[in-house]
């Protein structure tokens, strides 16, 4: 009789878990970036940053730890409000008669203008918005455009690499060809031609949120990489052994491909994923400073970042602050923990 | 190659033709008459079927005539000539400068490899790699150029030494920095993946100093994955740095198909991305020729 192996084989999962709890700097990483993800995702449930296009506070309010520098901004337009006397032209405007009814209409509509605060916890923006509330708020739609569009070329990568790697013969031919014409186009030019079709398109009122648009540039430059990956990952193992088995049980071409194969590359596929995540958040960043990316409504770190252009010129430098910070502390840990998971999931690299 | 290259063409075409607005409608206008949208349409052969527009977009590729641009209404081949040569007095310099600041640098970590002075050196790369290029741009314009005053703010002359002393020096300063620290992380690897090899085992063993190791045996072998890396960067010195050239108000390529994508000026989009495309094709074709030359065992098929 054989001896049964007692020892059960440690999940790859779990040898992870425990590989990336012994590096200390990767678990610092792991932990900003779970607090990240939280903080998104209060802010997505409208629990954080609810109120962040709402003018709480005087235009360009100083931050809460400066509240007695001089805000000149604010005081101009204070200013503004209550000088300047119209000129009286009753004796040659035709519409004088309705000067009363007007006058007695806007009585009636005067709300109450709510109190604005002088200071705000980070400063305000030129229309008295809380910075620190669009700093999170932008880490939402920054991180998640960045990550759908990862999930997104990495979708296409892998499912395109798969077919070029398993079968191999005409259809790598022709997926290699594919390739190769998406890489000889120098990918700044293919997000602009894509942008500039995408915005006056016949599609142009599909992608009417502007998101989506971000996204599919993204999506559509993206995946060539991870095609690349996962094609020369499926040419070495479509002949292993565990393959031949599947085969000879009488798996089928997708069930090997999908449920044999892929969880044994799967760690190559994760690791260049996050790699995207951190490219696709630049390029994001980027894009919507340029004005092509997300629409007006939204706040994003690029956003932030193009009204904060303007706003150092006059010395108000808060809202660079926070979007920059916010963006290089979330980049940094994603960065860290993407080279501490590449070395938790292959040893053999270290 | 050719394969490839009718790729590019139909990606380009399909993309503008099928996903792209209707020219005639861009180009006439909201208050255009129905005769007006029908003569732009003849005009530019919109009414014959697709594969009579791709001929005539094939016709124009290989012509070198685009005509002119829908805004502007300059020629589009007169846009790269008198674009180019502001896009390369920036980038050129920026790739040299790069190499020269990435190559010792990359050396000097890969030789106190796993110290503190390593740690350090690469922790601040990544920090400073996660900082946004537009972040290094506006501190940067902003403190040199404002504040400091040490470089004009933006700018541009029609002198080229005006431009390379006056102008240029900022941007180029600034994007050399940017490109520092990738750089130097990916030669630090090349650095570090010769330092294992049999042959620098061998100049230990006969006694050579570690620095005559590193100068003489590691730098000549890692200077061939070097040198390929900076190779795969030249077509992108014609591409240019788009957001510099837009920051710095510089006439380069990159600012003009960045125009050209916010008025929806098809051809010079379309135009630009064809021969960019083809001229990266052809560089890379050079290189690998080069390579064979260089390297005997590498063929080409």
């Amino acid at each position: 009789m054989a001896a049964v192996l007692e020892v059960t084989p440690e999940n790859a999962w779990t040898a992870l878990w425990r590989r990336l709890q012994q590096d200390r700097v990767g678990a610092l990483c792991l932990g900003i970036v779970v607090a990240y993800l939280v903080m998104i995702l209060f802010a997505a449930a409208g629990w954080l940053a609810r109120g962040w296009s709402e003018e709480v506070g005087v235009p360009y309010a100083n931050p809460g730890f400066l509240g007695d520098r001089p805000n000149l901004e604010a005081a101009l337009q204070k200013g503004s409000q209550h000088k300047g006397v119209a000129p009286d032209l009753r004796n040659v405007d035709p519409l004088a008669p309705k000067y009363e009814e007007w006058a007695k209409r806007t009585g009636e509509l005067k709300g109450t203008e709510a109190e604005r605060s002088l200071t705000l916890p980070w400063g305000g923006d030129r229309w008295g918005r809380d910075v620190l509330d669009k700093a999170i708020k932008g880490s939402q739609v920054s991180i998640a455009v960045g990550v759908v569009a990862a999930l997104c070329a990495t979708l296409i990568g892998t499912l395109l690499g798969a077919l070029a790697g398993f079968y191999g013969r005409w259809v790598n031919d022709g997926l290699e060809w594919l390739y190769n014409v998406f890489t000889s186009i120098p990918s700044i030019l293919l997000i602009f031609s894509l942008a500039a079709v995408l915005r006056t398109g016949a599609f142009a009122h599909l992608f009417a949120s502007g998101i989506w648009t971000v996204v599919i540039i993204l999506a559509f430059t993206g995946w060539t990489g991870m095609y690349r990956l996962v094609r020369a990952e499926y040419m070495k193992h479509r002949s292993r052994e565990y393959v031949l088995a599947a085969q000879a049980i009488g798996a089928s071409a997708a069930s090997r491909m999908f449920v044999h194969i892929l969880p044994n590359v799967s760690h190559v596929i994760l690791v260049q994923l996050s790699l995207l995540v951190v490219a696709f958040i630049k390029v994001e960043v980027i894009l919507s400073f340029l004005g092509l990316g997300v629409p007006v409504d939204m706040v994003s770190w690029g956003t932030m970042l193009s009204e904060a252009q303007t706003e150092l010129v006059i010395g108000k430098w808060w809202q660079l602050a926070a979007a920059s910070v916010f963006m290089a502390i979330f980049l940094t840990a994603f960065s860290m923990l993407t080279d501490s998971l590449r070395d938790a999931l292959d040893p053999k690299l270290r | 190659m050719v394969p490839t290259l009718a790729g590019v063409v139909l990606l380009v075409f399909f993309l503008f033709k099928f996903f792209g607005g209707d020219p005639s409608q861009l180009l006439a206008g909201q208050v255009a008459s129905q005769e007006q949208i029908d003569a732009i349409r003849r005009e530019l052969g919109l009414d014959q079927p697709w594969w009579v527009q791709l001929g005539i977009f094939v016709r124009e590729i290989v012509s070198f005539d685009f005509g002119k641009s829908w805004m502007t209404r300059e020629q589009v081949s007169s846009i790269f000539l008198s674009r180019l040569p502001a896009t390369l007095t920036i980038t050129i310099p920026i790739l040299l400068l790069e190499a020269a600041l990435a190559i010792p640098t990359a050396m000097l970590v890969a030789y106190y490899r796993g110290t503190l002075l390593d740690r350090t050196v690469m922790a601040i790369c990544v920090a400073a790699m996660s900082i946004s290029f537009l972040v290094y741009i506006i501190v940067g314009q902003y403190v040199l150029g404002f504040q400091l005053g040490w470089f004009p703010v933006q700018g541009w002359s029609d002198s080229f030494w005006r431009n390379l002393v006056t102008y240029a020096p900022l941007p180029i300063l600034l994007a050399a920095l940017v490109g520092l620290a990738p750089q130097t992380r990916l030669y630090r690897s090349f650095f570090l993946d010769e330092t294992k090899s049999d042959y620098v085992r061998t100049a230990r063993a006969k006694g050579l100093s570690e620095p005559a190791i590193m100068r003489k045996h590691v730098l000549r072998n890692a200077l061939v994955p070097v040198v390929t890396n900076v190779s795969l960067l030249i077509p992108g010195v014609f591409v240019g740095s788009f957001l510099l050239e837009i920051f710095f108000s510089i006439p380069g390529l990159g600012r003009e198909i960045y125009l050209a994508v916010n008025r929806s000026d098809y051809p010079v989009i379309q135009a630009v991305t064809i021969y960019l495309s083809v001229l990266t094709m052809l560089i890379n074709l050079a290189a690998d020729v080069l390579y064979s030359f260089v390297d005997p065992r590498i063929q080409l098929r």
